[in-house]
């Protein structure tokens, strides 16, 4: 196989994409998670050995129940590892969501209906303490980069589902957090809004380089954006593969057609079956 | 306005309100007949059928006072006399609109604070909850005497022990709308302003507050109208000098019931002015949410 499998390991082989290793973000250490129930407790997370560097795409990628959304919330503080080690930036995620390193988009645009774009927008700005002068000129800003130029002053009620789930993208991107969490930001969007908004991900993540853990159902659309890829399974949860993208940082839609894309597609296929079968 | 208002609303209210007048004359002659042929006709018995109906909507105490006699009984407390005199009905109104108004402060602030604590600490929603249901279960005419005796003997007479039997019935709907209402936010809104690593205070102004306004605006309607209630109820034991509650209570004294339904009349029509100003005041406020 020609791509370099990073498997389980933190400190080994350099990854050949990118030209010198980045300074560890996200590392999780034999991270164990365990929902008590009376019957039988479910193993939400087991053993996850993962390390997520400054300026990665990560995408996490399995069939449901497979924990990648119980791991992202983990990460960001909304749920509690039961064993194991967790570090981000080199605090536990409690610290560094008090810190304010997060910027989380959920499935579900999550705006306020009394508030406009642009007040949604500036309201982490707002609980951070920041002049409300200030705020407005970056929340126009960030809107501006979402192409929502023009929708300040109309309610999220106004705007189609796309609109509202780039205004949520533009309020996590405002206060310019460390590290952005994306949970399955556009899986209830039409296919061809889908393949805009990725475009337009893509695009502000080359601008800025931030460290982005983004959770999906899509093949095309993880292997499209990520450079590494953490294929999940269920039962317990767990980590299967992770697969590093050959592809180049910069990219075009154009680049699903290539043989590459196909190749990466077919890798990260044959590793969710793989997890499939196992049971 | 349209030809389509006018057949949606003006055509059905009027009628109903032409039948309703209907109903209401037949009812005042039928119950006023006996009085009128005791007192009012002469004995010998030489009187027709229509100096019979005359009779029976023109008496000066009757069992059921036509609609035109306490509209008249109305206009003539408001022009004839000085807004000062005991006998205008505005006088008397005001007294009681800002002892319910006062009242419904009082009820508003008691409510608020109540459901901020209820919704910030699970020992004060075990503990007080089960009063706040409890309190209601008393009847107000229990509840006002007393409390008028005790404010009394502390010297304390006037617009505040009316306000404060007001308050009793106005915070109960505000507290209960309210708790649900800081309740409202979903786990999804919760967690982002989690995300964002926010206090209670900040969470509570700009998530839970806001949640709770469309929960709390029918609350106020409820709580004015009952604040309403409660102050005339306030204004009967006491024998109070002014107030629609006294002029209701003068009225049965002296079985003077013109006089009662003007004071009812001038009542509704103080209930239906405060809760139309609630809901102007809910357009204003939730101009910008999104229509229903």
């Amino acid at each position: 196989m020609k791509h370099s499998l990073q498997l389980l390991t933190t400190e080994s082989s350099p990854v050949q994409t990118e030209p010198a290793l980045t300074r560890p973000v996200i590392v999780a250490r034999n991270a164990n998670l365990i929902y008590p129930a009376a019957d039988k407790p479910v193993h939400a997370l087991h053993d996850i050995d993962l390390t997520i560097r400054q300026g990665e795409f990560v995408s996490l990628i399995g069939p449901s129940g497979c924990g990648k959304t119980t791991l992202l919330r983990a990460i960001a503080d909304l749920e509690s590892i039961t064993s194991g080690e967790l570090l981000v930036n080199d605090m536990t995620p409690s610290e560094a969501r008090l810190s304010g390193a997060y910027g989380y988009v959920f499935q579900a645009p999550a705006l306020f209906p009394w508030r406009t774009v642009l007040q949604n927008v500036v309201l982490p700005l707002q609980i951070q303490g920041k002049m409300a002068a200030e705020a407005e000129e970056i929340g126009r800003e960030q809107l501006a980069r979402v192409g929502l130029t023009g929708f300040e002053g109309k309610y999220p009620w106004q705007l189609s589902g796309g609109m509202q789930q780039r205004v949520s993208i533009a309020r996590a991107l405002g206060f310019k957090p460390k590290i952005l969490m994306m949970d399955e930001p556009f899986g209830a969007l039409d296919e061809i809004t889908r393949d805009n908004l990725n475009q337009q991900l893509q695009d502000l993540w080359c601008e800025e380089q931030r460290t982005v853990v983004f959770v999906t159902h899509s093949i095309s659309e993880a292997v499209y954006l990520s450079t590494k890829i953490v294929v999940m399974s269920p039962r317990p949860g767990r980590i299967v593969k992770i697969i590093d993208s050959t592809l180049p940082r910069e990219r075009t839609l154009g680049l699903r057609d290539t043989p590459e894309f196909m190749q990466l597609a077919h890798e990260v296929r044959e590793a969710l079956a793989e997890g499939h079968h196992e049971h | 306005m349209s030809i389509n208002t006018y057949r949606q609303h003006v055509i059905p209210v009027s009628v109903i309100v032409v039948f309703g007048l209907l109903f209401w004359y037949c009812l005042t002659v039928g119950l006023n007949a006996s009085g009128a042929i005791a007192r009012v006709l002469p004995k010998d018995g030489s009187w027709s059928y229509n100096d019979l109906i005359h009779a029976t909507l023109s008496m000066s105490r009757p069992i059921l006072p036509a609609p035109h006699q306490i509209i008249q009984d109305i206009w003539v407390s408001l022009t004839k006399w000085s807004i000062s005199s005991p006998r205008n009905l505005l006088l008397h109104t005001w007294v009681t609109a800002s002892a319910a108004l006062t009242g419904f402060g009082m009820g508003v602030a008691l409510g608020l604070l109540l459901a901020v604590c209820i919704v910030h600490s699970k020992t004060l929603d075990k503990a007080l909850l089960p009063w706040i249901v409890a309190s209601q279960t008393v009847p107000v005419l229990a509840i006002a005497p007393i409390v008028l005796i005790i404010l009394g003997s502390l010297g304390i007479t006037g617009l505040l022990p009316k306000a404060v039997i007001a308050m009793y019935l106005c915070f109960f709907p505000v507290t209960v709308a309210m708790v649900q209402g800081l309740r409202s936010p979903q786990r999804l809104e919760m967690e982002l302003l989690h995300t964002y690593a926010t206090g209670k205070v900040d969470t509570f102004w700009l998530l839970r507050l806001p949640a709770s306004l469309p929960f709390l605006f029918p609350a106020f309607r409820v709580a004015i109208a009952s604040g309403l209630v409660g102050t005339m109820v306030a204004e009967l034991p006491t024998g109070a000098q002014a107030g629609l509650g006294a002029r209701l209570l003068t009225g049965s004294y002296y079985g003077n019931t013109v006089q009662i339904w003007s004071a009812l009349v001038m009542a509704s029509l103080l209930g239906l002015l405060l809760t139309a100003m609630v809901s102007l005041i809910e357009r204003l406020v939730m101009r910008t949410r999104r229509p229903v």
